[in-house]
């Protein structure tokens, strides 16, 4: 079993805080294909489409008949821990750092032998579940965890460099002043997070979920308006370097398209609110942040971006908006980037229409805020990048890798 | 022989024989601004953005580039405002008369109403008490509605319930008697609008732009500091930003007191 970290004691200013490193990142064109996978919390394998043979590590070719035609499909994950080892001096600087270190070979029950990162509660000959992992340089691992469930397995230290788990981590949500942020501030205080500062912009306006934010416990109410430069700043001078993960809320839905609006205010807005206000909490937040990726228990983590699926194909009907949310996640595709020195993730979070008011007239099925905010929570005890949450935006990705332009042309109706 | 003292009125200011008192918030993001329903346009809240501050953007110097809405801050309403100052002449920022930029004003003192009441209406028995006190308001000057309500914080301020903004302004019959029996330059006060914030369900709805604007007359709102005004005797100097076309603008109003007065 594990035991169960502890709740991380106040920093001693004194000591020098312990930059990131990463691990290695190099890897073949091949095994790119399971980032995807990994980003997506999948077990994926490359499958031969002649024989049906799974094989590891991806390969141009099937091990067992030679043919090309390989495409990645979804595995059984199920296997036998075959040997492990503990890695006592590794040479690598990241895996020295954080030694010792086990690994070992697992024997898949549909056929390959797989080098995986093990959970502690692994032992050799016994069971284990396999998922692909993205690690701290975005690069796709196999882990190995136990095939039932042992206590406090979520602390696993080796687990846990993998994974932005919210426990006894501080969070910053952007704004709780609308059903989506309020859900957010309860569900990562129900996973065990330290603080989580709720950012409510515009004090003297009362809302909806006021007094349910002040009476829950280990939350701090801050002002924040991601729409005003100097908020933003403030802010993070005040609570900077104390944000182990942040996750943006705030947002300024509307429908219509351009042609159906008389100027361009609106639009403005949206991208005042979306992409503007990503960009003033990258560049406030971000430094500090990709400069705590190794801070210990606590260290930061996560940057996680509620988007709309319509990010990736436009809905007509919320045209103006769609395109805002299209340059919030090309921004994000830059943040990962910036981000990657520090080895955090940045996790976006695609959801379809909600249950909230300015989505009123659009037909169900609509996603519950508690059923986001249940998703950002799980994303973050994964280690996931990419989530697609509920029917519509499962839907909307699937189309789209499937064909683009097909989906494009569906969704102008 | 000029007939005015210029040189005098200067030595006085200096002097500190005449007062100058500052009646303008700073102007700042998080001032309150007025609401409108969310699928209506909103005015755009005030932002400040550096441009650089001794660093890298610009190695010697600071400056900011500015946001806002015309009506936010401490701000000035003129006549094309509302619909129905919108065909007279010289009715926007940029072409109101110089001369009305420094008047005299009068402070009505609502204070007492305005506590014992959020949505305490001004009315035209109110004023003739107030004449009988004081005299009659002179022709060409500004009136302000003191309440005191500048001295909260910005949510007792702005008083939003879920029925609107509750806050002290003018009922429709002591407007039009304002403009039409008294002839005045216009209306400040201390609060968001001219008008009080459950103005629209008056008749006519939002009875201080309705007759101050539909007679060429001026709004003033987001005042600060009438307490330290005479109720009578001081003179505003009010000009607002000449926008090409400017419904209003943030300002700088400045009261001159006399030290006898004040
Ligand atoms: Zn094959």
């Amino acid at each position: 079993m594990t035991d169960p970290i502890a709740p991380p004691r106040r920093k001693d200013p004194l000591k020098r805080t312990r930059q990131p490193t990463l691990p290695p990142a190099e890897r073949s064109r091949k095994a790119h294909g399971l980032i995807r996978p990994a980003a997506e919390g999948r077990f994926m394998l490359p499958r031969c489409g002649e024989c049906g043979t799974f094989h590891y590590p991806p390969r141009e070719a099937c091990p067992a008949c030679l043919s090309f035609n390989v495409k990645l499909a979804d595995a059984p994950a199920g296997g036998i821990l075959a040997s492990e080892t503990t890695i006592r001096v590794p040479s690598e600087v990241y895996f020295r750092e954080r030694a010792p270190w086990r690994a070992g070979i697992v024997t898949l029950d549909c056929g390959p032998a797989v080098i995986a990162h093990l959970h502690a509660d692994c032992t050799l000959g016994a069971r284990v579940t396999l998922s692909l992992q993205l690690d701290r340089s975005g690069q796709a691992v196999a882990f190995a965890h136990p095939a039932t469930r042992t206590p406090n397995m979520a602390d696993d230290r080796q687990w846990r460099e993998l994974t932005a788990d919210p426990k006894f981590r501080r969070v910053l949500v952007t704004d709780a002043r609308g059903p989506v942020g309020l859900a957010a501030v309860k569900a990562l205080k129900a996973a065990g997070a330290g603080t989580v500062f709720a950012g409510v912009p515009e004090q003297w306006k009362p809302f909806a979920g006021e007094a349910e934010l002040r009476t829950l416990e280990g939350v701090s109410i801050v002002p924040l308006d991601v729409r005003d430069d100097r908020s933003v700043r403030d802010l993070a001078a005040d609570i900077g370097a104390k944000v182990d993960i942040l996750v943006n809320t705030a947002a300024h839905i509307r429908p219509g398209g351009v042609l159906d609006r008389d100027g361009l205010n609106v639009v403005r807005e949206e991208l005042e609110t979306g992409y503007l206000g990503l960009a003033r909490l990258a560049q406030a937040f971000g430094p500090v942040m990709r400069a705590r990726g190794a801070d210990g228990v606590n260290s930061a983590a996560a940057w996680v971006n509620i988007l709309s699926v319509y990010a990736l194909a436009n809905l007509p009907a919320y045209g103006a908006w769609s395109a805002s949310q299209a340059a919030c996640l090309s921004l994000g595709q830059s943040l990962r980037a910036s981000f990657r020195p520090g080895g955090l993730k940045v996790v976006n979070v695609f959801t379809g229409p909600l249950d909230i008011e300015w989505f009123q007239t659009e037909p169900p099925p609509k996603v519950a805020p508690a059923a986001l905010a249940r998703a950002v929570v799980d994303a973050l005890q994964r280690g996931l990048e990419d989530v697609f949450v509920g029917d519509v935006a499962q839907d909307i990705h699937a189309r789209f890798i499937a064909d683009p332009k097909a989906l494009e042309r569906e969704l102008a109706g | 022989m000029p007939t005015c003292d210029l040189s005098g009125f200067a030595e006085a200011i200096a002097s500190g024989e005449i007062d100058v008192v500052d009646l303008t918030f700073t102007l700042s993001p998080d001032f309150p601004v007025i609401v409108m329903p969310p699928e209506i346009g909103q005015s755009a809240p005030v932002r400040i953005e550096e441009i650089s501050r001794y660093d890298a953007a610009g190695p010697a110097w600071y400056w900011n580039n500015l946001s806002f809405g015309e009506h936010t801050g401490t701000h000035f309403d003129a006549p094309v405002h509302w619909y129905t100052g919108r065909d007279l002449p010289n009715n926007s920022v940029d072409t109101l008369p110089t001369r009305h930029m420094i008047a005299p004003a009068i402070v009505i003192d609502c204070t007492r109403e305005a506590v014992a009441d959020a949505d305490f209406l001004l009315t035209v028995p109110f004023l003739e008490r107030w004449e009988t006190a004081y005299g009659r308001i002179p022709v060409g000057a500004w009136v302000l509605m003191r309440t005191d309500w500048s001295k909260k914080d910005w949510r007792a301020y702005s008083n939003l319930g879920d029925d609107g903004a509750h806050t002290p302004g003018p009922d429709a019959a002591a407007m039009q008697w304002l403009v039409i029996e008294r002839d005045i330059l216009g209306f400040g006060t201390e609060t968001i609008g001219t008008d009080a914030g459950q103005g629209g369900h008056l008749d006519p709805p939002y009875p201080a732009h309705h007759f101050l604007h539909g007679n060429g007359k001026y709004g003033l709102q987001c005042l600060t500091n009438l307490d330290r005004l005479p109720v009578r005797g001081s003179v505003l100097v009010a000009a607002p930003l000449k926008v090409q076309r400017g419904s209003g603008s943030p300002l700088r109003v400045l009261a001159l007191v006399p030290k006898e007065v004040a």
